[in-house]
C-alpha cells in the first residue's frame, strides 16, 4: 500500500509505502496515516464499482481503507473559498 | 615615518569602516529577513515555471489514473469534468428525489451544479483546498490535483465537500455564459463520441456519452 499526497509544486508524492500484512509497516502506515489527518489532509481510497466504474472513498479512520487497496491519497481539507 | 604611515593606515581603515558599515547592516538585514520568510514557509521569489509544469504533468498522470476513461477525455478536450449528483436517489433529500444533476468541476474555480435535462444553473460552490505548508510559497495545487480533489470529494463525500463550500448563487465568479458555452461544448462532445462509438461498433458508449446537456 501507498501513501501518496498531493502537494503545491510537486504534484503527488510518495510519503510511505509499507505491506499490511507485515505487522511492523502496518504500524508505520498507520502512524502516517494519523500524522496526515492531524495536519489537516483529507484521504481518499479509489475504488471500482461493481459496475467497474471508478470511483473514490474518504476515508477518516485506518480501518476504513480496504485490505486490497494499492494507494491512498492524501489531499489537503477542503475550505470555503472567495467570500 | 613609520608612526605616520601607520596613522594614515589607520585613519585610511577607519574611513572604510565608516563607508562600509551602512553596507554591511543592509546585507545583514536582507539576509535575516530571508531566513524569517524560509522559516515563515514563503519564498515566493522562487517561481520556477519548470517546476510547476513538471508538477502539472504529474497531477494529469494521478487524474489519469483515478478517473473513468470518458472523464479523462473530457478533461483532456474541454479542461473541465463533469461529476453526476449523487443525492438524486429515492433516499435522497427530498428536493432532489428523482432529479438528475450534476456539477462541472473547473480548476481553482468554484464546483458548479446544474440541470443537465435544462442546463438550468443552480448554484456555485466555492472551495479550496489550500496546502499551508506552502512548499514553494503557494498554498494552491497544481490544476490538476485540484480538480482530482473536487473529483475524489464529490464521489467520496458530496455533503461533506459541499458543506464545507461556501454556497454563492451561479454567476459570483464564473461568468454564467462561460457555462452555457461549456454545456453546449459538453454537449457537441459528447454527441460526437457518441457517433464515433457507433461507427467503430462500439457497444455501450456509456452514461457520459448520452447527449443530454445543452
Amino acid at each position: 500500500m501507498k501513501f501518496l499526497r498531493m502537494r503545491p509544486g510537486f504534484g503527488e508524492q510518495l510519503i510511505a509505502e509499507g505491506d499490511v500484512e507485515v505487522a511492523e509497516e502496518e504500524q508505520a502506515l498507520i502512524e502516517e496515516f494519523r500524522r496526515q489527518l492531524d495536519q489537516g489532509m483529507w484521504a481518499a481510497v479509489p475504488t471500482m464499482s461493481r459496475g467497474g466504474r471508478r470511483e473514490a472513498e474518504l476515508v477518516r479512520a485506518f480501518d476504513d481503507i480496504p485490505r486490497d487497496t494499492s494507494r491512498v491519497i492524501f489531499f489537503p481539507r477542503a475550505a470555503g473559498g472567495a467570500e | 615615518m613609520i608612526v605616520a604611515l601607520s596613522a594614515t593606515a589607520i585613519v585610511v581603515l577607519a574611513l572604510l569602516w565608516e563607508i562600509s558599515m551602512p553596507w554591511i547592516e543592509r546585507r545583514l538585514d536582507a539576509r535575516r529577513q530571508l531566513r524569517e520568510r524560509r522559516r515563515a514557509g514563503d519564498v515566493g521569489a522562487a517561481y520556477d515555471p519548470g517546476r510547476e509544469r513538471r508538477a502539472e504533468q504529474r497531477a494529469r498522470e494521478l487524474l489519469k489514473s483515478c478517473v473513468n476513461e470518458e472523464e479523462w477525455a473530457m478533461y483532456r478536450d474541454l479542461g473541465f469534468l463533469r461529476v453526476w449528483g449523487g443525492q438524486s436517489d429515492p433516499d435522497g433529500p427530498a428536493e432532489l428525489r428523482g432529479i438528475d444533476y450534476a456539477y462541472l468541476v473547473y480548476p481553482h474555480k468554484p464546483i458548479v451544479a446544474y440541470l443537465p435535462q435544462t442546463g438550468r444553473l443552480l448554484n456555485e460552490y466555492c472551495v479550496e483546498f489550500p496546502d499551508e505548508t506552502r512548499p514553494y510559497g503557494s498554498p494552491r495545487l497544481p490544476d490538476s490535483d485540484d480538480v482530482l480533489a473536487k473529483w475524489m470529494a464529490l464521489n467520496g463525500d458530496e455533503r461533506r465537500i459541499i458543506a464545507e463550500a461556501n454556497l454563492h448563487l451561479p454567476g459570483r465568479q464564473i461568468d454564467p455564459r462561460q457555462i452555457e458555452r461549456d454545456l453546449w461544448r459538453l454537449g457537441r462532445w459528447e454527441r460526437e463520441r457518441l457517433a464515433r462509438a457507433l461507427r467503430a461498433g462500439g457497444g455501450d458508449p456509456q452514461r457520459q456519452a448520452e447527449p443530454a446537456d445543452g
